[in-house]
């Protein structure tokens, strides 16, 4: 029977329940994106660093990559190969990041798609000449590339003759003697990639390289992923928490309005209900009930939001990966519930204490 | 020994304060009324009637005196003790029926039964009060959908359908025609008759008054005259 009442009251005013389940869906797609696109370039970035095959990488001690710079020398991926014969492929690579923070990476194409066990080509080829280029499928996608199409980088004209398999090192290759031609860096690289044969000791092989390379950075790179991923969750942590806060605000201050303003013109049924003998508990928890009937249908409806939210990304920015994290979306759904119940907790407790005589004295 | 009166008002008085100035609306009254009594209290508009039905409904403290209803004393009641009260003892028919907008008729009563835990196995009773009101046919019905002579029947169902002891009626027949108004005196007056309830009716119309009750409280200025 309560049920019913509050169900009946939902319906009653059907546009400000609507307007308020809606509210409550945007706070969770809202949250569920927000963590989906933190989450979803970070793990991007390192399925791409892991696509390459690696299992050392060799950094400058105080990485410069990450803006663009290269002073490894040309020379070590060869020095490397001959010290250590578990080590089956050594690459160099070339970076660049622009300003709209796209990295451009200069690798020898043929050792990378050795190294990377091999990257397919969707259409094209690989670059042989010096201003040709290769595009992942996202990137092509996002800038609308063919082959034959021309795309600026690093201030030069650049013809796409290849388009890839996406999550190999990089979204945008060009070949390493042009990047070292256009940025001054002839025989040094960004980093290096250092590829062991099977039953290797990593271990063992990344200390004896920093006892030879004591001002490189030796990492495997399981431990650089998982050291990046640290950094980067703990930089986005902030943002996102606080973009979170704003959500779970929004979500309370609509709610409580919502069922104020319901309280507020049900003064009557309130007072009718009172004088019947409804308890106050009892008038509070048709409040709340009220609010999780709302709540639990903006979640609903929430997901189905972050779902095409999701969609309406990856066709428009497909640079930009959404994951719809599982774990996050339980919990988008308990923060918009204890907001919600906090929202309405006010005006359950004005229902409740409101008297019933003041109520029905209009008479 | 006689049972005590089920309503003993004595000297009750109440004073509202509006800013600083005190209005009394109620300056002494007191009266008693048996079980099984149809009383009416009888009063132009200003005279008090609704501040004493609002008292002995325990939703307002008087400024002075003291109310027993079924030997209880209602000053010594918490707040959820008189919340208990009206679930339990005291049945309300308002003059504007107060039925919940959004509920159909029967859902309209059986909220009432809900709030006093009454189960389901106790529905005869309801059955037999639907039939005396003579509104078995209009039950689906929203209260908007409903004449003002059944919506008030409506809600004088779910005053009793608790089987409270006392029904208290404030002006119920103020919204009605006189064809309408007719019909809720003889149900009040059949449902006292068979259902053995105390009813007590505060009205300003004397004809009303006469039509049903045995006994008339007439108030003026606050006091029973």
């Amino acid at each position: 029977m309560v049920q019913r009442l509050v169900f009946r009251n939902l319906f009653h005013r059907p546009v400000r329940t609507g307007l308020t389940v809606l509210a409550v869906a945007v706070e969770v797609m809202m949250i569920v994106l927000m963590v989906g696109v933190s989450e979803g370039l970070l793990r991007e970035s390192m399925r791409r660093t892991r696509g390459v095959g690696a299992d050392i990488l060799i950094r400058p001690e105080i990485s410069s990559a990450a803006i663009g710079g290269a002073d490894i020398s040309g020379k070590l991926p060869d020095l490397l190969k001959e010290r250590f014969p578990q080590i089956t492929h050594a690459i160099g690579a070339t970076l660049h990041t622009s300003g709209n923070l796209l990295t451009v990476t200069g690798v020898n194409w043929d050792e990378l798609d050795a190294m990377s066990g091999g990257i397919v080509l969707f259409e094209g080829r690989a670059y042989e000449e010096p201003f040709e280029a290769v595009v992942d499928e996202v990137f092509a996608r996002q800038e609308e590339l063919s082959i034959g199409s021309t795309v600026e980088l690093l201030n030069r004209e650049f013809q796409v003759v290849g388009v890839s398999e996406t999550g190999k090192m990089s979204r945008v290759f060009i070949p390493l003697e042009t990047m070292a031609d256009l940025q001054g860096w002839q025989d040094r690289y960004s980093q290096v990639y250092l590829k062991l044969a099977d039953g290797s000791d990593t271990r063992a092989i990344i200390g004896e390289l920093r006892s030879i390379m004591p001002d490189r950075n030796v990492v495997s790179v399981e431990d650089f992923l998982a050291t990046f991923a640290t950094s980067v969750r703990q930089m986005s942590s902030q943002f996102v928490n606080i973009i979170i806060s704003i959500a779970v605000l929004i979500g309370f201050i609509v709610v409580m309005l919502a069922m104020y303003t319901a309280i507020l013109e049900r003064t009557r049924e309130i007072g009718i209900l009172k004088a019947i003998g409804a308890s106050k508990g009892f008038i509070g928890s048709i409040v709340v009930r009220e609010t999780l009937i709302v709540c639990v249908v903006g979640i609903v409806v929430g997901y189905g939001l972050s779902v095409l939210g999701q969609r309406a990304v990856a066709f428009t920015y497909p640079l930009v990966p959404v994951l719809l994290l599982p774990d996050w979306m339980v919990g988008a759904a308990l923060l918009t519930l204890l907001g919600s119940v906090a929202g309405a907790s006010y005006p359950a407790w004005k229902a409740a204490s409101a008297d019933p005589c003041d109520i029905l004295s209009y008479e | 020994m006689p049972d005590n009166p089920i309503i003993e008002v004595s000297d009750l008085t109440k004073v509202y304060l509006l800013g600083s100035v005190k209005v009394p609306a109620l300056r002494g009254v007191s009266f008693e009324a048996e079980a099984g009594e149809f009383v009416a209290v009888l009063g132009p508009s200003g005279s008090g009637k609704s501040t004493l039905f609002h008292i002995l409904g325990g939703m307002l403290a008087p400024t002075a005196g003291s109310v027993r209803i079924a030997d209880l004393d209602l000053a010594q009641l918490t707040d959820a003790e008189r919340t208990d009260l009206r679930k339990t003892t005291i049945g309300f028919v308002f003059q504007r029926f107060n039925l919940l907008p959004t509920l159909s008729a029967e859902e309209n009563i059986r909220i009432a039964q809900h709030i006093a835990g009454v189960m389901d196995e106790e529905n005869a009773h309801l059955e037999r009060v639907i039939r005396i009101l003579g509104i078995a046919h209009r039950l689906r019905h929203k209260p908007y959908a409903l004449s003002g002579g059944e919506q008030q029947r409506v809600a004088i169902a779910r005053a009793i359908a608790n089987k409270p002891r006392i029904l208290l009626a404030d002006e119920p027949t103020g919204n009605l025609d006189t064809e309408n108004s007719l019909a809720v005196l003889d149900t009040l007056k059949e449902l006292n008759a068979q259902l053995g309830q105390t009813v007590l009716m505060i009205t300003h119309n004397p004809d009303a008054a006469a039509y049903c009750t045995n006994r008339i409280l007439r108030m003026k200025d606050g006091r029973i005259v």
